[in-house]
């Protein structure tokens, strides 16, 4: 098969299959090695940007999806009216980035940053979720400890932790003096 | 027009609560209104003019109070932080020598400066988030397409039958088991004197043995509800596992459970 037809195919199976499509499935589909697939899918990441296509590929960790382009938004809005959604509360906002940053972390660790009560935020934020409960601590009171989920990544158009933006770190380094 | 305005006292007082609450509403957190004085005052975060800030800190705090905002007890712990800080820096500093001194010289701003630079890291990855939400935000995606349709009907085997002719059959035999009459022990945990596993090793014998069987055969009279509810599992699962086929040759006919040719195990 030649890389065209391998390129048609997938993008035809992201099509079918609508959510969030993994590396695994894909390999197993094309009986093809992974890391090879891996490579294919940066690619199209790459064609779809270049050849400017209405839709692109969302990666997020070791899945993929196509979805619309943030630009187009104006035009798909005249086609529908969609629903607008709530932004987080600046409140909300801040325990999800320390979350983000620091997980595994406990309400205790975050409110420690915060300086504030977090319970309401944690909430929210599991409601809608962006985190969830990734285990317990095994100290006195076993704490809860969170992390963030996929639906995190791809709500804030991250493909791994990783792509997060970079933590002030100077000031780090100054604290020290 | 501008008469109106001065002489208003009430309408002044209103813009003055007004603008209060804009500024203060929008903190999160003692942290944050602090953060918020020592940029209004453009003062360095290392060498805070503790007298000052914590002024500014209590004046917005008692303002908070006459505008009923909900203030929470953080505020005040700040509070009491700030003139902790502050009397400390009043206090003459020990007269050791000076060497020790330095050593020993802990400014009582440090911890409340580490906790400032540490909260305002992520106050500013946050507005970064917010700012890659709102973009996100106008992205559309798609929830997992409903495949059901283009799928093979292959897990069942049920052929010709309608399921809901084996679950009114079910029900038949349920109406007719006599547990109703049966005196039901309350004090004790009786045990399950069949299980499911038993079951479909049973079931699985009969149909070696006879090749095919009714439903209705299944169920004899004096079957208790429990094993009628047993007996269906089993029948179910076994479907699933691929023993057995269940046949129903006509509309209200007899259901006939067969081996699972097909099975190759």
């Amino acid at each position: 098969m030649d890389i065209r037809e391998i390129k048609a195919i997938i993008e035809s199976l992201l099509f079918t299959w609508g959510d969030l499509l993994s590396l695994e499935d894909i390999s197993n589909v094309l009986e093809t090695d992974k890391k090879f697939l891996q490579e294919i899918m940066d690619e199209m990441i790459d064609d779809f940007n270049f050849n400017r296509r209405g839709v692109q590929i969302t990666k997020i960790n070791d899945n993929y999806q196509l979805s619309t382009r943030p630009e187009h938004f104006d035009w798909i809005k005249k086609l529908c009216t969609p629903r607008v959604n709530k932004t987080l509360s600046n409140a909300a906002l801040e325990t999800l980035s320390i979350v983000a940053y620091k997980q595994p972390i406990t309400k205790a660790e975050v409110e420690i940053i915060r300086g504030v009560k977090c319970d309401k935020s944690l909430n929210t934020l599991i409601e809608k979720n962006l985190i969830k409960e990734i285990g317990r601590l095994e100290r006195t009171g076993k704490p809860i400890i969170y992390g963030t989920t996929d639906d995190f990544l791809r709500k804030f158009g991250l493909s791994t932790l990783e792509a997060l933006p970079a933590l002030d770190e100077d000031n780090l380094e100054e604290e020290g003096h | 027009m501008l008469y109106k305005l001065i002489n208003d006292n009430k309408f002044v007082a209103k813009v003055i609560r007004m603008e209060y609450k804009v500024v203060l509403e929008a903190f999160e957190g003692p942290l944050a209104l602090l953060m918020h004085l020592i940029e209004k005052e453009k003062v360095d975060i290392y060498d805070i003019p503790i007298a000052k800030i914590t002024d500014q800190y209590i004046e917005y705090i008692k303002t908070m109070e006459n505008i009923d905002l909900n203030m929470t007890s953080e505020f005040l712990v700040m509070a009491a932080t700030l003139l902790e800080i502050k009397s400390k820096m009043l206090l003459p500093s020990s007269g050791k020598d000076d060497e020790q001194l330095e050593i020993d010289e802990i400014d009582p701003r440090e911890e409340l400066v580490r906790r400032l630079l540490e909260y305002k890291k992520y106050k500013a990855i946050a507005d970064e988030l917010k700012a890659k939400g709102d973009i996100q935000n106008r992205v559309f995606f798609k929830p997992k397409e409903e495949l059901e349709e283009f799928m093979e009907q292959g897990d069942f085997e049920l052929e010709n039958v309608d399921f809901k002719e084996l679950f009114l059959a079910y029900i038949n035999v349920l109406n007719r088991s006599k547990d109703e009459k049966k005196e039901i022990n309350l004090t004790e945990i009786q045990r399950d004197e069949l299980t499911i596993e038993d079951c479909m090793d049973n079931l699985e014998k009969l149909i070696k043995e006879k090749e095919k069987i009714m439903f209705e055969e299944l169920f004899y009279n004096d079957i208790s509800r429990i094993e009628v509810v047993i007996m269906f599992l089993a029948i179910l699962e076994l479907i699933k596992l691929k023993e057995i086929k269940v046949i129903q040759e006509q509309n209200f006919g007899d259901i006939i459970i067969k081996k699972n040719i097909n099975n190759l195990r």
